[in-house]
């Protein structure tokens, strides 16, 4: 048994010197600099760094900041009708798509095309789509429906879902891409199956596909959240944040403060918080994932 | 011969050819018509002396700034930059990124010509200077359009109260009352304006100066706030987002006024505008006439290479000369830094300006009373309260109270 310690150890040689730089960089700049960042997120830094401690005053001032509340509110938003519509579109234009149609290539096409966008030109497109005098509003007037009224920008209490519909646009086609895939994967004979048994359509989706094409939708659950997470430039390029202070998010605080307000540590602060929120949901998940894939052996 | 001698060498012969033109790259964010203008009266008085200006303009402050500090930062930096003087500069000099030029202050006798000398003060910092003032600019002006004020039937206002109570007429003819720029900065300094014009100095000094809660809560603020909920309403349909197309809308008469600093003056001086004919000025809202002695100046990085260095320190005595004072000065639409020289040629609203200075009805600049940190929070909440009609007069004071208990 301790002869075959060492051999482990120096199995797959290559592979692990070819992973060297990788866990280098890993160690030193993403756990390196998280760690750095919370450090400093308990200091009196300004414009630079500075290990002047203060205990938990940055956070205390985070979390009596308006702008910090509006922000995490609207993340809230954003994240949650973002997860559920993306999900809800993308499948069911997968489950179109896969009812063999014509010209299927083109359609799949032009429906992942916005992914290929920046999210500086999403927002922008977005930003003169809902501009009253340009866009749809005034589109659907010259129809005659003198009276439609459709301007979330310009308006702070649904100026988030204007920000959404633009976020919808630009990754439902990636959902739906990856959800064919999926669809594509399930045997054909589970359909038969399922149509000798007499189940419909619908419901075959509902109970047996969706649950069979679990590692998927992980992938798309994954994909998505972290672009949630770290929305900014969609906000900065639509919006700017407003009208007002209603589309603020919390990486453009953290831009903020440690930018054009000069205040590190505050930045750092709502940066760790930010960090935090993304453990609360990725440990849980992870530990009901990898946790019990390892019991069922 | 290796590498690293081989590098010497080359370096020395770029350094031995370029004596003779040293090329200095000069940061700022002056980038309106008026604003280019002046910075090209700059660049043309360096080039003059046998050195190349690099111009690296970024539009609107709030963007450069980042990018000059993390070029500083991050160990690359330019020949010269301008910054608002203040305290945003203070952490750059303690850092040791920021060059000590007191030599060539003393050389060009900075000490005897600066007026008024606190300019100098707030690029002073233990005794040492670190950046030469270029120009004065005070927030305090209502500028006023003659058409807009014509084709509504009424007289041009000559102070606040008037202003406001003509609103209704222009609103009546089509005309926006008051032009305001969307962005915080603009907002925020629009209520500074307020303040320090509409009620005593001591209110304003005890405020930002000794950051004293109590006034902040009191009577006199609440005036002030209130006075913003008017700008609030008359500004309530202007949907511009920079300063410059809010002033062209004033210019062209489809608004009645505008709140901005002097550097608005450039715009109408590009535009071929007349003071007192086509447009009026009033320094301190016509009601408390007085100016802050905000300004614009240039820092000087610490830098390694020898000819760039020299090329700084000519730089910045060219600054301070007569001669380059009073072509940017003219452009810009500030005041000159110094108190000796003939600006006859200025125009109607520039005397305004310098006989305030002479008379010394002056109020130290807002950034020099309080940190970013304080001053992005000031902006914040005006962002809100500015786009945010049902936000109320107190509930936005009470904000206000707050940010002032928690500022150094």
């Amino acid at each position: 048994m301790a002869s075959t310690r060492p051999s482990q150890l120096f199995r797959n040689k290559t592979a692990k010197i070819a992973a060297i730089p990788m866990i280098v960089t890993a160690l030193f700049v993403f756990v390196g600099g998280t760690v750095w960042t919370v450090v400093y997120s308990f200091t009196k830094s300004g414009l630079l760094p500075r290990l002047k401690w203060v205990g938990l005053d940055q956070y205390e001032r985070l979390w009596a900041t308006r702008k910090w509340l509006i922000a995490i509110e609207n993340l809230a938003i954003y994240g949650i009708c973002m997860l559920v519509l993306v999900f809800v579109i993308g499948f069911i234009l997968a489950a179109l798509i896969d009812q063999k149609i014509r010209f299927e290539n083109t359609i799949r096409t032009i429906i992942l095309y916005p992914f290929a966008l920046s999210f500086v030109i999403t927002g922008l497109v977005w930003q003169w789509m809902l501009n009253p005098e340009f866009g749809v509003q005034n589109i659907v007037r010259e129809w005659g429906w003198e009276s439609f009224t459709f301007n979330p920008l310009y308006n702070a209490d649904i100026a988030i879902y204007g920000v959404l519909i633009a976020g919808l646009w630009q990754a439902s086609g990636l959902v739906m891409v990856l959800m064919l895939a999926g669809l594509r994967g399930i045997d054909q004979d589970v359909w038969k199956a399922a149509r000798v048994d007499g189940i419909p359509t619908w419901k075959t989706y509902i109970r047996i596909v969706i649950p069979m094409m679990r590692p998927v939708f992980i992938t798309a659950l994954v994909i998505v959240v972290t672009g949630i997470v770290k929305i900014y430039d969609l906000i900065v390029a639509q919006t700017g944040g407003g009208p007002g202070i209603s589309t603020e998010v919390p990486a453009k605080y953290v831009y903020d403060m440690m930018f054009k307000a000069s205040n590190l540590g505050q930045g750092f602060a709502a940066s760790t918080m930010m960090l935090l929120t993304v453990l609360l949901v990725v440990i849980p998940w992870a530990i009901l994932e990898f946790g019990d894939s390892k019991k069922h052996g | 011969m290796n590498l690293t001698s081989k590098l010497l060498a080359a370096t020395a012969l770029v350094a031995a050819s370029s004596t003779s033109a040293t090329e200095l790259e000069v940061m700022h964010w002056w980038t309106s018509g008026g604003e280019a203008a002046a910075v090209g009266e700059l660049a043309n008085a360096f080039d003059a002396t046998g050195n190349t200006w690099v111009d690296a303009a970024i539009a609107g402050g709030d963007a450069a700034r980042p990018v000059m500090i993390s070029r500083l930062t991050g160990g690359d930096p330019m020949g010269a930059f301008q910054f608002n003087h203040g305290r945003q500069a203070e952490e750059l000099i303690e850092a040791g990124l920021l060059r000590d030029i007191t030599d060539i202050a003393e050389a060009e006798g900075w000490k005897d010509i600066v007026n008024p000398l606190s300019l100098l003060d707030s690029c002073t910092v233990d005794g040492r200077i670190y950046c030469a003032p270029v120009n004065i600019h005070s927030w305090q002006w209502l500028w006023l359009s003659h058409k807009a004020y014509k084709d509504a039937g009424v007289d041009v206002p000559t102070n606040w109260d008037e202003f406001v109570a003509a609103a209704p007429k222009l609103t009546e003819s089509g005309i926006l009352p008051m032009a305001a720029g969307q962005e915080g900065w603009q907002q925020g300094g629009l209520f500074n304006v307020l303040m320090a014009s509409l009620v005593p100095n001591e209110v304003f000094l005890s405020v930002y100066g000794d950051k004293d809660t109590d006034v902040a809560a009191g009577p006199e603020i609440a005036r002030v706030f209130k006075a913003a909920a008017d700008a609030r309403s008359m500004s309530s349909n202007s949907t511009v987002q920079a300063w410059n197309d809010a002033t062209n809308l004033v210019i062209t008469g489809k608004a009645g006024g505008q709140i901005m600093g002097d550097w608005a003056q450039g715009e109408f001086a590009i535009a071929e505008q007349v003071a007192g004919e086509d447009y009026s000025c009033l320094p301190g809202l016509g009601v408390t006439e007085l100016l802050s002695t905000g300004g614009d100046a240039f820092y000087f990085p610490v830098l390694k290479d020898e000819a760039q260095i020299a090329a700084q320190g000519e730089l910045a005595a060219l600054m301070l000369k007569p001669a380059t004072q009073v072509a940017f000065n003219l452009k810009k639409g500030s005041l000159p830094v110094r108190g000796d020289i003939d600006l006859s040629t200025a125009n109607d609203c520039m005397q305004k300006g310098l006989a305030l200075l002479e008379k010394g009805a002056l109020l130290p600049d807002f950034n020099q009373l309080v940190t970013p940190d304080t001053k992005d929070q000031i902006d914040t909440l005006f962002v809100e309260f500015f786009a945010d009609s049902s936000m109320a007069v107190d509930a936005a004071q009470a904000e206000f109270v707050k940010i002032i208990s928690a500022a150094e």
